[in-house]
């Protein structure tokens, strides 16, 4: 079985809340009471007002790949046994942008694209822990 | 804005290996700035302020000027990864022109080779600080050639830029390397296959390391270092060598933002306020310097500083550009690079070395009667996080 991947670290309060959502697969970010700007990831204040009040929302978890990358060589032990694998940002459609993976498709760097739609698919850590949100196509 | 001469360079010195193995940061550092005050004719106690991207003896700067064995009135150990040397070279600038200090040393030492580092492609190893950054990007295996990978995937998106042009900079400096002494030592020494010029073939048949990059469009990890010695116009006036002025410098950060644009760079930022200081345009520059990390860090250097459009950088580098002795300038990274000369971790400190060489007219691709250069500094990761600064330099 390969290394387990590097995985969040706690305390930490400002991904902290995100992060315990990921137990329920719920995919929060915030919003800002005072300006309504989008905020991701989670923090305490608004980065577009310095308001420290703010909401957490649930996205739908459909989006799209705003860019990618294929990992052909990595030295991490979790990571160097895998394969190709891919590493993207996706825009999901509450305006937020996620690092993640994008997984279901056959070969990477031929089956991904700019803009192709995506949607949430969560990859639990073990029974009790996170669970990572990852994107396969729509 | 009448153009200013504050300060200028005055010494400089590159640590001439790449693979220097038993001999520590620190020491090549000290070589370094011994060595760059020689070049200046100063002494070592004539410095009173040192700029260090610091950490070799633990809590940031402290350290750096009690092992050197000096007493600066200016201590700025600024560290924002490769591009800290711009950073370090433009606040020496502005403190030179308060009166702050007379003579600043910038130095760099690195041993990232002989210490086996795998900087591009160890991924986030989850030992780093606990904090939100890592929180949300430890978990995906990103390594950092797969960050600035997805830089040149979103710019061949959006504006069509094709491997074939991005193969243009890696074979342009290459040539520039060959003709380098030191920088075919370093391929020969790292243990390049082929030391040799390159064709496009080459680099579009170089392995994948994180799709689109190829292994060509790669900087190497070397050891090496170097010093810089920047100093008020009283200083300037008596110094071995001529002055190469510093005329302008800016700098900007920019990060992953919802709705962003990752192929703008910091420096679309820092340009302007550099340009504006200097009194030109990219127009009249001759000699750039821009951090090759990879081939789409120049690509967006040389956008984002507007020697072309947004989005037309490949038609721009595609057409020969790039080589020094090409009658369009500017000429691109004349020494051979981070890709074919010298990168030990962060390059900064080479841009202002070659410029500087270019200007006293020193290069061993020497643009024609050289008078303008910018040296732009890239550091941290493009595609998430980073530092840009812009410092132009002017020849006597």
């Amino acid at each position: 079985m390969p290394a387990k991947r590097p995985q969040p670290r706690f305390p930490e309060p400002d991904t902290q809340p995100f992060w315990e959502a990921t137990k329920r697969h719920e995919l929060t970010y915030q919003t800002c009471d005072k300006c309504h700007a989008v905020v991701f990831y989670s923090r305490r204040h608004c980065t577009s007002c310095g308001s420290g009040t703010l909401t957490r929302r649930s996205s739908q978890g459909q989006g799209s790949v705003y860019t990618f990358s294929v990992i052909m060589q990595s030295r991490h032990p979790a990571f160097a046994e895998l394969g190709p694998y891919a590493v993207a940002y996706v825009d999901l459609d509450e305006g937020f942008r996620i690092m993640t993976n994008i997984v279901g498709v056959n070969d990477p760097t031929m089956d991904i694209h700019c803009g192709m739609r995506v949607k949430l698919r969560w990859e639990d850590q073990g029974e009790g822990e996170l669970s990572l949100p990852m994107f396969e196509p729509a | 804005m009448p153009q200013r001469r504050d300060a200028a360079v005055v010494g400089i010195h590159e640590y001439p290996l790449r693979v220097a193995p038993g001999i520590s940061p620190l020491q090549i550092k000290a070589e370094s700035a011994a060595k760059a005050l020689e070049d200046a004719g100063l002494s070592w106690s004539a410095v009173d302020a040192v700029y260090d991207t610091g950490g070799d003896q633990g809590i940031g700067g402290l350290g750096i000027a009690e092992y050197f064995g000096l007493k600066p009135r200016i201590i700025d150990t600024t560290y924002v990864g490769g591009s800290s040397f711009e950073f370090q070279a433009n606040h020496a600038r502005t403190m030179i022109a308060a009166g702050k200090c007379n003579v600043a040393l910038i130095t760099y030492g690195s041993s990232a080779h002989s210490d086996r580092r795998a900087i591009g492609t160890a991924g986030a190893t989850g030992v780093g600080p606990v904090s939100p950054i890592n929180n949300m990007e430890d978990p995906w295996g990103l390594t950092l050639i797969g960050n600035y990978a997805m830089v040149k995937t979103r710019h061949m998106f959006q504006y069509g830029t094709t491997n074939e042009q991005f193969a243009a900079i890696p074979v342009a400096t290459r040539r520039h390397a060959m003709r380098n002494p030191e920088a075919v030592k370093a391929m020969t020494d790292l243990e390049f296959v082929g030391v040799r010029d390159l064709t496009t073939q080459d680099v579009l048949e170089s392995r994948l390391i994180a799709y689109p990059l190829r292994l060509l469009e790669c900087c190497m990890v070397s050891d090496g270092g170097g010093a810089v010695i920047i100093a008020s116009p009283d200083v300037a006036r008596n110094v071995r060598k001529k002055p190469v002025w510093i005329i302008g410098g800016g700098e900007a950060t920019k990060y992953r933002e919802n709705n962003g644009d990752i192929t703008v760079s910091a420096g679309a930022q820092a340009a302007p306020i550099a340009f504006g200081e200097a009194g030109v345009t990219p127009a009249e520059i001759d000699v750039l310097m821009a951090y090759d990390s990879f081939s789409i860090t120049v690509m967006c250097l040389i956008e984002d500083l507007g020697f072309c459009k947004k989005g037309e950088g490949g038609a721009y580098v595609g057409d020969g550009h790039l080589v020094f002795d090409d009658p369009r300038k500017p000429g691109l990274n004349t020494d051979g690079g981070g890709l074919s000369s010298n990168h030990p971790g962060q390059r900064g400190i080479f841009l202002l070395l070659e410029a500087t060489r270019q200007l006293r007219g020193e290069s061993t691709s020497q643009v024609r009667d050289a008078k303008l250069a910018v040296a732009v500094g890239n550091g941290g990761q493009l595609g998430s996080r980073h530092a840009t600064a812009v410092t132009i330099l002017a020849a006597d």
